[in-house]
């Protein structure tokens, strides 16, 4: 490799992931191998029950995977034990997820608050919410937003303590075409003026115009990568 | 943690119904611990200080006579600190404008200063002018209930001499702080007195001049008290004594003594139930709510906040709950506690009751309550802080039903879709169903025990006195008389029967077990005083053998019918006799030993003796024969039935309505907590359920009856199982509250069970009531549009 090459953060070898139900083995993942670099937007394609959501839940220190190794930088995640990925979603990760996931009895300050209030180098709840065009709602309930402000919120919440990797699950699924797009600026300002590595994953080709990088997942296996050679900017998509 | 916290009064806010209910059962719980605890603490405080500041006696006895001189020695008893000789005598009183018959104790002072113990707490007036021949102080309970100022002027019949009395004070003694009249049941302060006078103007007037009828005396420290009971028994003797007994055995101090272990009893197990109920209640919010939050703890956790912090703010809001509830209990009970002690001030007599409600008594409550909350919950939390964040961010997969057992066995015909919804919900969780039915059944039974002391007291009453003590006036001779006098009583105007009856004090041993008691001998075929078996039939006296009260037989003295006892009589040569044990008879006031008067008779071998007599009257020449009575040297104490019962639940029903209001008000805050909150979790878990439905077209009744139908049910199944549970815990008080002086027997009347239903059904409607409101608020787009 190029020793102008970015810095890979993350890499995972042989990763599996094993559900045991009762009887039954679900076999999420089935030996993924991965290297994502700083400052990509990635996008995570595949059917449904492909095993997206667990690779990335692992990537994010959600899970721990049955078999195979994943690195952050240097810290071996798939040897942590929870409170140090506890730390380590604490400090550098932010996840955005299909339902927002909002907590409905703080507002949208309050609800960025809750994060910046333990991390250590946040920005202002203001400030990241301003940076998802939602400076003039920052004392609205979730319930009085629309899907696609909560949803801007929720990325609001994520981005707030300067995460050094965004991962967002289906950040579109709920919301409608024009919405989406509104969301996905929003992301791919947060990737462009941060450089926040971030891995999204969808069900819409469509949306992997916006990528650096396509990864294709097919029954737990990676099937195919592209990358984008002129990616297009997000107010250019439509579905 | 801000944000965090903010969400906590947010979520508290949100479920403000709810944490109103729990905090309100909390609050009922502290409420009764405190009261009762602080109570206990009022009482026993003034109390001690009331017979330190007025030295009480340690120990106490009355004999027949004895010289002066001996009361010298006496005080030489080693382990005696102080010793004083009084002299007491019953006499009749007289008071103007009052026909009745009043008993009245006139017990001697000093002639000039206080007496060395057992002085007395002037309330008004003063003490008697040195060497008065007619002044005296009187209790304040006569006093007040006759309206007796100092100053006032009443009668004493002293030996048969009436004597004009002046009152220079009123007062209350350290002796009678419980006043009750010899041989009465109940306290009756019109008809019963105490006065104190002059030693040498009372000494004069009843014959004991130079001479001594009663001792008291205080006990050095470390004296052993029994052995100076014995010694002052053996010098007593040849005067007539009658055997020394301690403060434990004094009968003003055991009556406040049994009252104060009420109380505890009261400390402990009412709250105990409260606090069950209460931790109950927040296992099955919190349990939901953090159901419902469940992707919001996901989320946190995903952002990096520690299971402790999940663990914290959950119990914070367990916390603020629980100190909600304490903090109105600790306000509730101290609320009550004044009301209740000054209840007990009707009947206990102290200077002034200082209620003190210790620093302590509020951190038990605290401790007590947190401990309960935080076990209650603590299994909810703990799955909380376990929950992992990918696993929180899936919905929870659909809960299993089944088919109820109803329909397993092929009874689903009987019931429409809705019900059968019922039944299967209410089978899917079963220990929590079971639960709720028992919660709301413990507010049902908690209703019967603030209540069966009416009915216990009825039953009492009417066993007691239209059973077997059926006598309109029970008198006491002066001294024993030939039974030829009962002949006189029967000619006076209005008798129509009268039965005599010959009582001595005796002390009864089996093994190593005594109690002392009055042996009454009574006419084996009496109409008016009789003796009933343990069905309550009257009974036939044997012609041989003592028959005993069950409590004394049973749990005092150990024996059996067919068993031999020791009576040692107290009287006159003081013979020890074996007596055989010839039945047990029920009784719920008191305990005695029954035999035939001729055989009592015979066993002091005496003649035709009479102690006195029962008389039946008519009600019309009552004033007649009182006054004849009245006149009669030898007639001593009048105990009028009727009148006492009367005055007695005067003074009761200020006591039952307390209680009455306190259980109701309690037992109604569990009904609708239980009732309530399960009501508004149903909602919380079933409105998604109960939306679609009525997008589907069902109506807001039809609804109703689903989520409601179920609480209904469960109500109603918990109605008999509160029967079940209130009888259980009234019998388990009647039980822990026996004592020689009175058994509460165990009596549950229609109006019990149905007050019980009553307050748990009107409870069960109100919070049926609120939740109906809410129904029509259900909002049916945005149930749909989120997911659950
Ligand atoms: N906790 C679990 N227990 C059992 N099986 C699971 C669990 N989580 C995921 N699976 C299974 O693992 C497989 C991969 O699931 P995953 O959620 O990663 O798929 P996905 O690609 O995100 O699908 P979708 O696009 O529908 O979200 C599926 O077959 C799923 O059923
Ligand atoms: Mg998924």
């Amino acid at each position: 490799m190029a020793v102008a090459s970015p810095q890979c953060v993350f890499r995972a070898r042989g990763l599996t992931k094993v559900y045991t139900l009762g009887e039954v083995q679900v076999h999420a993942l089935r030996g993924i191998d991965l290297e994502l670099y700083a400052g990509e937007l990635v996008v995570l394609l595949g059917p449904s029950g492909s095993g997206k959501s667990t690779l990335l839940n692992i990537l994010g220190g959600l899970d721990t995977p049955s078999g195979g190794e994943v690195y952050y930088l240097e810290r071996n995640l798939s040897a942590a034990d929870e409170d140090e990925l506890t730390r380590f979603r604490r400090d550098h990760v932010g996840f955005v997820f299909q339902f927002y996931n909002l907590i409905p009895s703080l507002t949208a300050r309050e609800n960025v608050a809750a994060v910046t209030e333990i991390a250590r180098a946040p920005m202002q709840p203001e400030q990241a919410l301003r940076l998802v065009g939602l400076g003039e709602r920052l004392d609205h309930f979730p319930a009085q937003l629309s899907g696609g402000e909560q949803q801007r919120v929720a990325i609001a919440r994520a981005i707030a303590k300067n995460p050094a990797v965004l991962l967002c699950d289906e950040p579109t699924g709920a919301l409608d075409s024009h919405t989406g797009v509104i969301v996905l600026e929003a992301l791919e300002k947060v990737n462009r003026e941060l450089g926040t590595l971030t891995v999204l994953i969808t069900h819409n080709a469509g949306i992997a115009a916006m990528a650096d990088r396509v990864i294709r997942l097919s029954d737990g296996r990676i099937v195919d990568q592209q990358r984008n050679a002129d990616k297009c900017a997000a107010r250019e998509l439509s579905w | 943690m801000r944000a965090l916290n903010r969400k906590l009064w947010r979520d508290l806010w949100l479920m403000r119904g709810q944490v109103l209910a729990i905090a309100a059962v909390i609050a009922g719980g502290v409420a009764t611990l405190v009261m009762s605890l602080s109570t206990y603490d009022s009482l026993v405080e003034t109390r001690d200080r009331f017979y330190r500041e007025y030295r009480f006696a340690d120990v106490f006895t009355r004999l027949k006579r004895a010289p002066d001189s001996l009361g010298a020695r006496l005080a030489q008893i080693p382990g005696v600190a102080h010793l004083e000789t009084r002299v007491n005598a019953v006499v009749k009183l007289e008071v103007a404008g009052f026909y009745d018959p009043i008993t009245g104790v006139l017990s001697s002072l000093p002639d000039s200063g206080e007496p060395l113990l057992n002085t007395l707490h002037l309330k008004r007036g003063q003490w008697p002018a040195p060497y008065s021949t007619d002044q005296v102080v009187a209790s304040d309970t006569f006093a007040d209930a006759h309206g007796l100022e100092p100053g006032d002027r009443i009668h004493a019949i002293v030996n048969g001499r009436r004597k004009a009395l002046t009152l220079s004070g009123v007062a209350l003694s350290p002796e009678y702080v419980y006043q009750i009249a010899p041989g009465a049941m109940f306290p009756d302060f019109k008809r019963y007195g105490v006065l104190w006078m002059g030693r040498h103007a009372l000494s004069i007037a009843y014959g004991m001049d130079g001479a001594f009828n009663s001792v008291t005396l205080t006990l050095a420290p470390g004296a052993n008290a029994q052995g100076v009971i014995d010694r002052l028994d053996d010098l007593l003797a040849p005067y007539g004594g009658v055997g020394a007994y301690a403060r434990r055995d004094q009968f003003s101090n055991r009556f406040l003594a049994e009252e104060l272990k009420q109380l505890r009893t009261t400390a402990t197990v009412f709250p105990a139930i409260f606090l069950g109920v209460a931790a109950f209640l927040l296992n099955v919010v919190v349990t939901r709510l953090i159901a419902t939050q469940r992707e919001q703890i996901a989320i946190l956790k995903a952002f990096g906040y520690r299971p402790l912090a999940i663990g914290a703010h959950y119990l914070g809001l367990v916390l603020a709950v629980t100190l909600t509830g304490v903090a109105g209990g600790v306000a509730l009970g101290a609320w009550f506690g004044h009301g209740l002690a000054n209840v007990y001030m009707e009947f206990y007599r102290f200077p002034t009751l200082d209620y003190v409600l210790r620093i302590e008594v509020v951190a038990i409550a605290l401790a007590v309550t947190v401990l309960a909350a935080v076990a209650g919950t603590l299994l909810a939390v703990g799955r909380a802080m376990r929950l992992a964040p990918a696993a929180g961010m899936r919905a929870e997969t659909p809960v299993v039903y089944r088919a109820t057992v109803l329909e397993r066995l092929g009874l689903q015909g009987w019931f429409a879709q809705p019900s059968r919804m019922i039944l299967r919900h209410i089978e899917r969780r079963p220990v929590k169903s079971a639960l709720t039915v028992l919660g709301i059944a413990c507010a049902g039974g908690l209703m019967m025990v603030g209540n069966y002391q009416r009915g216990a007291i009825d039953f009492m009453v009417d066993v007691q006195f239209r059973q077997a003590a059926r006598e309109d006036l029970k008198l006491a001779f002066i001294e024993p008389t030939a039974g030829r006098a009962l002949f006189e009583l029967a000619q006076l105007p209005g008798v129509r029967h009268v039965e005599g009856y010959r009582d001595v004090a005796a002390n009864l041993r089996f093994g190593h077990r005594h109690y002392r008691a009055a042996l009454y001998g009574i006419e084996p075929e009496g109409v008016l005083h009789r003796s009933l078996d343990r069905a309550l039939k009257p009974v036939r006296l044997p012609e041989a053998g003592v028959v005993l009260t069950d409590h004394l037989a049973d749990n005092i003295l150990g024996v059996k019918p067919g068993d031999r006892l020791t009576v040692e009589l107290l009287e006159g040569e003081r013979r020890v006799l074996q007596v055989p044990v010839a039945g047990v008879t029920r009784q719920f006031l008191g305990v005695s030993a029954y035999l035939r008067r001729d055989a009592l008779n015979a066993l002091l071998r005496e003649g035709d003796v009479v102690s006195g007599a029962y008389l039946a009257h008519e009600r019309a020449d009552a004033p007649a024969l009182y006054a004849r009575l009245h006149e009669r040297p030898r007639v001593l104490g009048m105990v009028a039935h009727a009148s006492a019962i009367a005055s007695f639940y005067d003074t009761l029903g200020e006591f039952v309505l307390f209680f009455n209001m306190v259980a109701t008000l309690l037992a109604a805050t569990i009904a609708f907590g239980v009732v309530y909150n399960s009501a508004r979790i149903a909602l919380s878990e079933r409105g998604r359920e109960l939306a679609s439905l009525r997008v589907l077209g069902f109506t807001r009744g039809e609804i109703a009856y689903i989520l409601l139908g179920e609480l209904g049910l469960l109500t109603l199944l918990a109605i008999p199982l509160g029967f079940l549970i209130g009888t259980g815990l009234c019998g388990i008080l009647v039980i822990v509250f026996e004592s020689d002086l009175y058994r509460l027997p165990l009596v549950l009347e229609p109006s019990n069970y149905a007050l019980a239903a009553g307050v748990v059904v009107v409870s069960a409607l109100v919070s049926g009531a609120l939740i109906w409101r809410r129904l029509g608020r259900l909002d049916l787009i945005a149930v749909l549009k989120t997911r659950e």
